[in-house]
């Protein structure tokens, strides 16, 4: 059991989150979209929370898609376009591993529309995606980064509450993924910060 | 195709001028892009090197179970070669390379188990969060039991590898390098790149995170060392460790594949200097954190030391780093280079034998993912070759990513490797994972090209359009099914071959084969080159023998590049021939005659460099057979 301690400087996003991130994935009623409760066989070498976890990051990137692919039409400035481009480019190939290691499992395989029914921790709310929606140019950019910024934090906890949860984040594949959820998006954040940073002030 | 309609419209617009050579991308009649998938018997692609043997795994790791028993990184030292797995580590018996034998096989849960070899002890990393102090399988219960750091064996008996010594380290070892100590053989230095958080200090004590880099009480933001006396592995520990990230967090500096600058935040942008930027604060406050935030690196992927230039290259994230490791306990930071506009997955360096060249590979997409498709940013996954100065400062020049559009199926991206020693060129063997092998040459740092490759179709079938693979196609236990992850972990030249770590299918052996692009001569003056020992992130200084193929090698490149007048080349050709039938001091004598006419050729020639060199090389050879 390797129980990672948040890194501090995000774990203030929980508190603006304001939510566990596997609380509203689990808790909600998901029978009605195949997902009912996350039975894990005898003998198997992962637990409940890598389940929860593959699943729920699944819907996390999903979202992220999504906001990625509004930056061309809300006038996003060339670095924020690339970045954006990017976080799609990259997500997409990470939520078919996330699929095929739950199908390889047995266990249910969310699609990317459940982003729409599960929030994570860091996930925008539907009022935060109108805004988003809403913002045009520099504004834009400014929502995004600062929105993407917090989607990130929030999938860095989302690892830290798997290594925390006993016996999870074990699993080779789930490791290896997890870990490089943390260089990815740690590295991203940092992007995003020095991009956010030089935006003309409000 | 919108989206690549675009990216094509952002390139055209924004490749900077002074980098004349960016890669047009990717070829569509290359053929390893329609090879026929299947892990055994899959569609095969070569140019200019050819497969010597293929051995599987073995049996004790030839179970599908998705990463859980891939191969992983290779070490070489005398005639074995030591190929890493998820789950152990295979010693293999190199004595004929067209028939690898297996000495032993260990089982040892280690991901990702990245091997060095130093003498009779063989170094191995752990990182994942189910490696067990006692190498078992069933994952970590108790936290006492968790290892992750670096495991010492010894590997005397190589037919009965002894594990000797776990140092845990705080943020566990994703990669290690070897650093050996200047001044006492007995000595050498791990240098430990780790990317996780820290562990609690309940699990190792004095380890802690933090967001300060500044902080020396912070596990993160430093390169972990080792100090190891190779008479007593068992005595190795953790010291100080370095603390390269200060104060890192500078803008992006973009040469290629750049987004243009933003008119409206241009004003905003001005006057950034050297000095740390005062947006940090706006930044702080807009993410709401208080105390100081850094947006630079904190850890690096892997680094590649060249010890006898006292010198390290750092992969870290948006950084490359160098640094002066003339002393290995007290590490200095001499420059960074980041590019944020396109790089957040720099993983390994490599030096040019010069030490005036550096490769910094980006490992976009984890390795996992299929980044070398058709329709992938053509800008990130490849290799970027990066200028070295005399103060060690440097700057970006040509990029390289794989001139092959590979499929869906196929994870791709740049990886791990390794110098091949050609004299008077630059030549890069690696791997791409499914994209197979290939050979860069970045001899001229603007303009990095392929001259050879071999690749594999990808190991699962294409995937029916729309329909996914129930649960009851899949092998029970999680068995094969889609998404099998393979490739080459990395490949390197290593005493006359090319040996490639294939993760899922067992280890390759290459030969180069003569070409317009690659001599008999140049080929010959490698496989001259003979090492006891080599780790590809510790790397060795190459020195070539005096040899009639040396020689011949730097004519060759003469013709290939039109860097002499071909009357002249073809003279020396033949000059050389005649002192060749001769021995003794009448070779000398003719060889010194040759060298004092290719002196005369120096100021003449297109490549008086070259030229130059090859005089030096014909004396050598003169000295030499006497």
């Amino acid at each position: 059991m390797l129980a990672q301690r948040p890194i501090l400087a995000f774990a203030v996003f929980t508190l603006l989150a304001g939510v566990p991130s596997f609380a509203s994935a689990q808790g909600h009623d998901m029978h009605g979209m195949g997902m009912g409760e996350i039975v894990v066989p005898k003998g198997a070498r992962y637990t409940k929370a890598d389940v929860g976890f593959m699943q729920g990051m699944i819907a996390h990137h999903a979202q992220a898609i999504v906001m990625s692919r509004m930056a061309e039409a809300h006038g996003a400035s060339p670095q924020v376009l690339k970045l954006s481009r990017k976080i799609d480019q990259s997500q997409v190939p990470e939520i078919i591993i996330m699929q095929q290691w739950l199908r390889r499992h047995q266990q249910f395989a969310p699609d990317t529309s459940s982003w729409r029914h599960m929030r994570m921790t860091g996930m925008l709310t539907d009022a935060q995606l109108k805004e988003l929606d809403a913002a045009k140019g520099v504004d834009f950019d400014r929502a995004f980064l600062t929105m993407m910024i917090e989607h990130h934090a929030g999938a860095l906890v989302m690892v830290e509450d798997l290594f925390k949860s006993p016996g999870a984040g074990q699993e080779v594949d789930v490791s290896v993924f997890a870990n490089d959820v943390v260089t990815v998006q740690t590295s991203e954040i940092g992007i995003m910060r020095r991009l956010l940073s030089q935006l003309p002030k409000k | 195709m919108r989206v690549v309609r675009n990216l094509f419209l952002l390139l055209a617009t924004c490749v900077a001028p002074t980098l004349a050579s960016a890669q047009t991308y990717p070829s569509k009649t290359d053929p390893r892009s329609t090879l026929k998938s299947g892990r055994f018997d899959a569609g095969v692609a070569a140019s200019n090197m050819r497969l010597v043997s293929f051995s599987k795994k073995p049996a004790q790791f030839d179970s599908a179970r998705g990463l859980t028993f891939v191969n992983s990184d290779l070490a070489f030292g005398t005639h074995y070669a030591y190929q890493a797995n998820f789950a152990g580590f295979t010693i293999w018996d190199i004595t004929d390379p067209a028939k690898p034998v297996v000495a032993s096989v260990v089982r040892c849960i280690t991901s990702q188990g990245d091997p060095s070899i130093v003498g009779n002890l063989l170094f191995i990393s752990a990182e994942g969060a189910g490696n067990r102090v006692d190498c078992g399988d069933g994952g970590v219960q108790d936290p006492k039991d968790h290892f992750a750091g670096v495991r010492i064996f010894d590997v005397t008996n190589p037919k009965a590898p002894k594990l000797v010594k776990n140092v845990q380290t705080c943020k566990g070892s994703h990669t290690h390098t070897v650093v050996p100590s200047p001044k006492d053989p007995n000595i050498v230095y791990i240098y430990v790149s780790g990317q996780q958080a820290a562990r609690p200090e309940t699990e190792l004590a004095g380890c802690r995170n933090g967001t300060d880099p500044a902080d020396p009480t912070n596990s993160m933001y430093q390169l972990d060392i080792i100090k190891v006396a190779l008479d007593q592995p068992e005595r190795a520990a953790v010291i100080p460790g370095a603390r390269i990230f200060t104060g890192l967090d500078g803008g992006g500096e973009c040469k290629q594949f750049c987004a243009p600058v933003d008119p409206r935040r241009a004003a905003a942008g001005r006057g950034r200097g050297g000095a740390p930027a005062p947006s940090n604060a706006a930044v702080a406050a807009t993410a709401a954190v208080e105390g100081p935030v850094s947006t630079g690196p904190r850890n690096c992927h892997d680094v590649t030391a060249y010890p006898s230039l006292g010198l390290l290259a750092a992969s870290c994230s948006t950084h490359s780093i160098v640094v002066d490791i003339s002393n290995p306990e007290k590490p200095v930071r001499l420059d960074a280079l980041t590019d944020t506009n396109n790089f957040q997955g720099r993983h390994t360096a490599a030096f040019s034998n010069d030490g005036k060249k550096l490769i910094q590979t980006d490992e976009w997409g984890g390795g996992t993912g299929p980044m070398c498709q058709a329709s992938s940013m053509i800008e990130l996954g490849g290799n970027t070759i990066i200028a070295l100065d005399a103060k060690k400062k440097q700057s970006q020049k040509a990029y390289f990513k794989l001139p092959s559009a590979q499929s869906a199926e196929e994870n791709c991206v740049s990886h791990n490797g390794g110098i091949i020693p050609v004299p008077g060129r630059d030549l890069y063997v690696q791997g791409w994972y499914q994209g197979g092998v290939d050979v860069m040459d970045f001899t001229d740092e603007n303009n990095a090209f392929e001259i050879a490759y071999f690749d594999r179709g990808s190991i699962d079938p294409p995937a029916a359009v729309d329909v996914p693979i129930p649960p009851s196609a899949v092998e029970a236990g999680g068995g094969r099914g889609r998404g099998t992850i393979g490739g080459s972990w990395g490949a390197y030249y290593w005493n006359g071959y090319i040996y490639s770590s294939e993760l899922d299918r067992g280890l390759d052996v290459y030969e180069l084969t003569p070409s317009a692009q690659l001599s008999a001569n140049e080929i010959a003056a490698a496989k001259l080159v003979v090492f006891t020992q080599y780790n590809p992130q510790s790397q060795p200084r190459i020195t070539w023998p005096a040899a009639f193929v040396v020689v011949r090698s730097y004519l060759d490149q003469l013709v290939r590049g039109n860097g002499l007048a071909p009357d002249r080349t073809g003279a020396i050709s033949a000059a050389l021939d005649a002192a060749e039938m001769k021995s003794g001091a009448a070779r000398a004598a003719a060889l010194n005659a040759i060298a004092r006419q290719v002196d005369g050729d120096v100021k003449s020639a297109r490549d008086g460099a070259r030229v130059r060199t090859m005089a030096g090389e014909i004396r050598r050879l003169a000295a030499a057979s006497k």
